[in-house]
């Protein structure tokens, strides 16, 4: 029995913690909020490559590092806590992501190299207007020799991604498409959101060239495996964001005054920070058995990333609003920090699909796996 | 990470197992969650099990061999609990006395004593109560009054307990007294074993809102302890209560009953037009809440495991568990009852619905026995947080002078 990550794997999440407070992940991702210009932070960027993080997953035939899901895990914990603002989820955890498990070997060799040395930077279009992408409303279109029209929103990083994975209508079904950004038939505007430390586009395609990755008819189904995956990580990235708030909150419900005594010494706010522990450890709980799920290709893998994503949105959004809370009028504050965790809590609590439809997503499992 | 036992545990694991599957029935879904319905049945049923677990080795599997165990270590306690939870066996009567009191007369208790009063815990032939909380003195449970008077080799206990499980049908007990009330109110406090037989106590059952009566007031008038019955010093009474509750908050894991499963199943029947719950967006989301949360705990529960396996000592994390699944207890034991609509009112006798309202009426208990959900969030915030005490008016006055409220 080892629910545990490796002792290798605590000490990358000890260097990776390291790393992201000396580079002070966290103003860099004021900076980006601040700077309308500014839609990331390239130097941390740049680190982060260097450091090999991009290439984690990715086979060492292509200049990868070859290592599993697990030490992404631990490094999604630490992104997440410093608010770390670069296109690590996109390009990492899903477009890397999609063309591991489905590209053919010539766009392997081309692409995994270059992503492992920062040339290319990937991301991935799904949504098309205000509703839950499904199979059913994908309107963007791609002919039969591969030209893509249509227009997709809330594309996280487009501005400086190279390439971008779209999941488009064929006549023969739902593909994924993949598409060089830097193609003129593409254009790219930048959309304002609740988090702008992370910047979100949309895209419109005009009979753009792009390339199948995977099957002819099952792009949905790919969609959501890495989709899927994705989960367990931001899952991990909201443990960590969690955990930073009750810390924050914590502290200051230490050092705050009110009436004479600690406001920490209060039962309204002892019990608050209780309860955001509970939902913190049932996150984590439920985070460290979906690792292991994603990366032992589990039968109950689907229910497992669920499980870990519903628990883990509850916890971020509790612990970084009731960290709010805690900290009274300093915590509505441009100045403070908390804001800008109630932000990314939001976000990562609906960026690849509400708390509603993964509910949903984790009782669909359990009915299928009770029917037999 | 990986969910396999090692060898050893896994060994240690197909052992528990296949005596299990020997000498007891496999649970049964389908079948109401066995309540006690005739105690004195129970309690026999009960005590021929221990005394199977007793003769195979199982009872008390960490204690030394010479005690009735087998040295057992952590993890393998735990593969027993594991494996017996799967089965159908009688629970709960020997809970206090194994988890609370024989570790404490493990630590306390002299050589001869261990090894009179352990085996026959072990075996089941002999039933311990914890008799610690008061009318004036639960969660505050410091704030105790019963009084010992020291008399040569003896002790005189007055007063009153309340609320003792199971003081009806024991043998023994734990006790902490107040030896002197001019103390702080923490100095003042000295603990003892005693036969339950003693002369002066008087035993009166107090009627739950289940409309059972598993807890007592137990009344001290003139009892005679003998002071070879003390464990600890005098004056320690507190120190040692507080290691017994510890061993308590260890006890008290899972709230036994309905789970997620039950109200999965539940949803998925059919009613008379054919619809089942489960369509329902509001039974679902509730469905994906209990779902996380007990995964989360049995999930905590690997890795407390974990490090046990590893022989690191774990984390604060199964704090958690009392407050995560009494509440859960209670909300589906209301989701049942709501279920049936109008029909939910009617007290069933028997099979799935009869699970759902014995969550229902067991689960305020569970929230209140063995430290308070408000309690709980008090030692969270406090030990592992490390958030400031609340201030205290009891702090550094001797006990009689603390405000009581009458
Ligand atoms: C089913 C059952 C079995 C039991 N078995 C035993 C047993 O075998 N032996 C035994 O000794 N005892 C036993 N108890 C007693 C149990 O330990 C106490 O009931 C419990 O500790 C609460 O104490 P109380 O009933 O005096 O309530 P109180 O302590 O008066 O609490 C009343 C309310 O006030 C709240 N409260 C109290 N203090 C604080 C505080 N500091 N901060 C915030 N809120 C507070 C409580 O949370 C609760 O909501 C049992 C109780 C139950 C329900």
């Amino acid at each position: 029995m080892n629910l545990d990550f490796s002792d290798e794997q605590k000490f990358l999440k000890e260097e990776a913690k390291k790393f992201l407070t000396n580079e002070e992940a966290l103003k860099k991702a004021r900076n980006v909020m601040e700077n309308d210009d500014a839609h990331f932070d390239n130097d941390l960027w740049k680190k982060i490559v260097e450091l090999g993080w991009t290439g984690i997953r990715i086979p060492e035939a292509y200049d990868g590092l070859g290592l599993s899901h697990l030490e992404l895990c631990v490094i999604a914990e630490e992104l997440g806590k410093s608010l770390a603002p670069t296109p690590f989820s996109s390009s990492v955890y899903i477009f890397t992501e999609f063309l591991i498990n489905f590209a053919n070997d010539e766009i392997k060799e081309k692409l995994l190299p270059a992503l492992v040395s920062g040339e290319a930077i990937g991301t991935f279009a799904v949504t098309e207007d205000l509703m839950a992408p499904t199979k059913e409303n994908i309107n963007t279109s791609v002919s039969d020799n591969g030209e893509i029209s249509g227009k997709k929103i809330a594309i996280p990083d487009a501005k400086i991604a190279t390439h971008l994975i779209v999941v488009a209508k064929h006549s023969s079904g739902i593909q994924l498409r993949l598409v060089d950004l830097s193609d003129k038939s593409v254009s790219i505007d930048h959309q304002k959101t609740i988090d702008e430390t992370r910047a979100h586009y949309s895209v419109s395609f005009n009979n753009t060239p792009s390339l199948l990755v995977g099957s002819q008819s099952d792009g949905w189904s790919h969609y959501n495996h890495v989709i899927n995956q994705s989960a367990v990580l931001f899952a991990f990235e909201q443990v960590g964001g969690a955990e930073a708030t009750l810390e924050m909150a914590t502290s200051y419900a230490k050092e705050r005054y009110a009436f004479g005594r600690p406001i920490g010494s209060y039962q309204a706010i002892k019990h608050k920070l209780s309860d955001m522990y509970v939902a913190l450890t049932l996150a984590r709980s439920n985070c460290y058995y979906a690792a292991w799920a994603l990366n032992s290709e589990s039968a109950d893998f689907e229910l497992a990333a669920a499980t870990a994503r519903v628990s883990s949105t509850k916890a971020f959004n509790l612990c970084s609003q009731e960290n709010i809370q805690t900290h009274g009028g300093n915590g509505f504050t441009w100045e403070y920090d908390c804001h800008l965790y109630y932000k990314r809590a939001k976000l990562l609590s609906v960026n690849i699909g509400s708390l509603k439809n993964w509910k949903n997503k984790l009782v669909n499992n359990l009915e299928k796996s009770n029917t037999h | 990470m990986d969910f396999k036992d090692t060898t050893k545990e896994a060994e240690f694991r197909k052992k528990c197992h296949d005596w299990l599957d020997a000498n007891a029935p496999k649970k049964d879904s389908s079948k109401a969650i066995s309540g006690v319905n005739d105690e004195t049945e129970y309690l026999a049923e009960a005590a021929k099990w221990q005394k199977k677990k007793y003769d195979a080795g199982w009872a008390m599997l960490h204690w030394p061999k010479e005690y009735g165990g087998i040295n057992a270590s952590p993890i393998e306690r735990i593969i027993w609990g594991q494996e017996e939870s799967k089965f159908d066996v009688p629970r709960g009567v020997y809970d206090i006395g194994l988890g609370m009191c024989g570790p404490v007369l493990m630590e306390y208790a002299t050589e001869e004593q261990k090894q009179r009063y352990l085996p026959p815990m072990a075996e089941g032939k002999e039933i311990w109560c914890q008799l610690f909380s008061e009318p004036s003195a639960g969660s505050d449970v410091a704030g105790l009054r019963s009084k010992a008077v020291k008399d040569g080799d003896n002790w005189i206990i007055n007063g009153q307990k309340v609320w003792t499980s199971g003081a009806h049908y024991s043998d023994f007990g734990i006790l902490v007294v107040r030896h002197d009330p001019d103390a702080e109110k923490h100095k003042g406090l000295t603990f003892f074993f005693l036969d339950m037989k003693s002369p002066g106590i008087e035993v009166r059952p107090i009627k739950q809102i289940t409309g059972t009566s598993n807890f007592n007031e137990v009344y001290f008038n003139d009892v005679v302890i003998p002071d070879s019955q003390r464990l600890g010093e005098i004056g320690d009474g507190w120190k040692v209560a507080i290691t017994t509750l510890m061993n308590e908050r260890l006890a008290v894991g899972d709230a036994n009953g309905v789970d997620v499963e039950d109200a999965f199943k539940l949803a998925k029947k059919q009613d008379d037009e054919g619809d089942t719950l489960i369509n329902d967006g509001s039974v679902r989301d509730s469905i994906a809440d209990w779902y996380c949360e007990a995964k989360g705990l049995s999930n905590t529960k690997l890795r407390t495991m974990s490090a046990l396996s590893k022989g690191e000592t774990p984390g604060p994390e199964a704090s958690i568990t009392k407050i995560v699944s009494a509440n859960k207890l209670q909300s589906i034991g209301n989701f049942g009852i709501d279920s049936m609509d109008m029909a939910g009112m009617l007290r069933s006798d028997e099979g799935v619905s009869r699970s759902f309202q014995n969550a229902w009426l067991g689960a305020p208990g569970l929230r209140i026995a063995g430290g308070t959900d408000e309690i709980l969030k008090n030692i969270i915030a406090e030990r592992i947080l490390g958030l400031p005490q609340d201030p205290r008016a009891d702090k550094g006055v001797a006990f009689k002078d603390i405000p009581s409220g009458n």
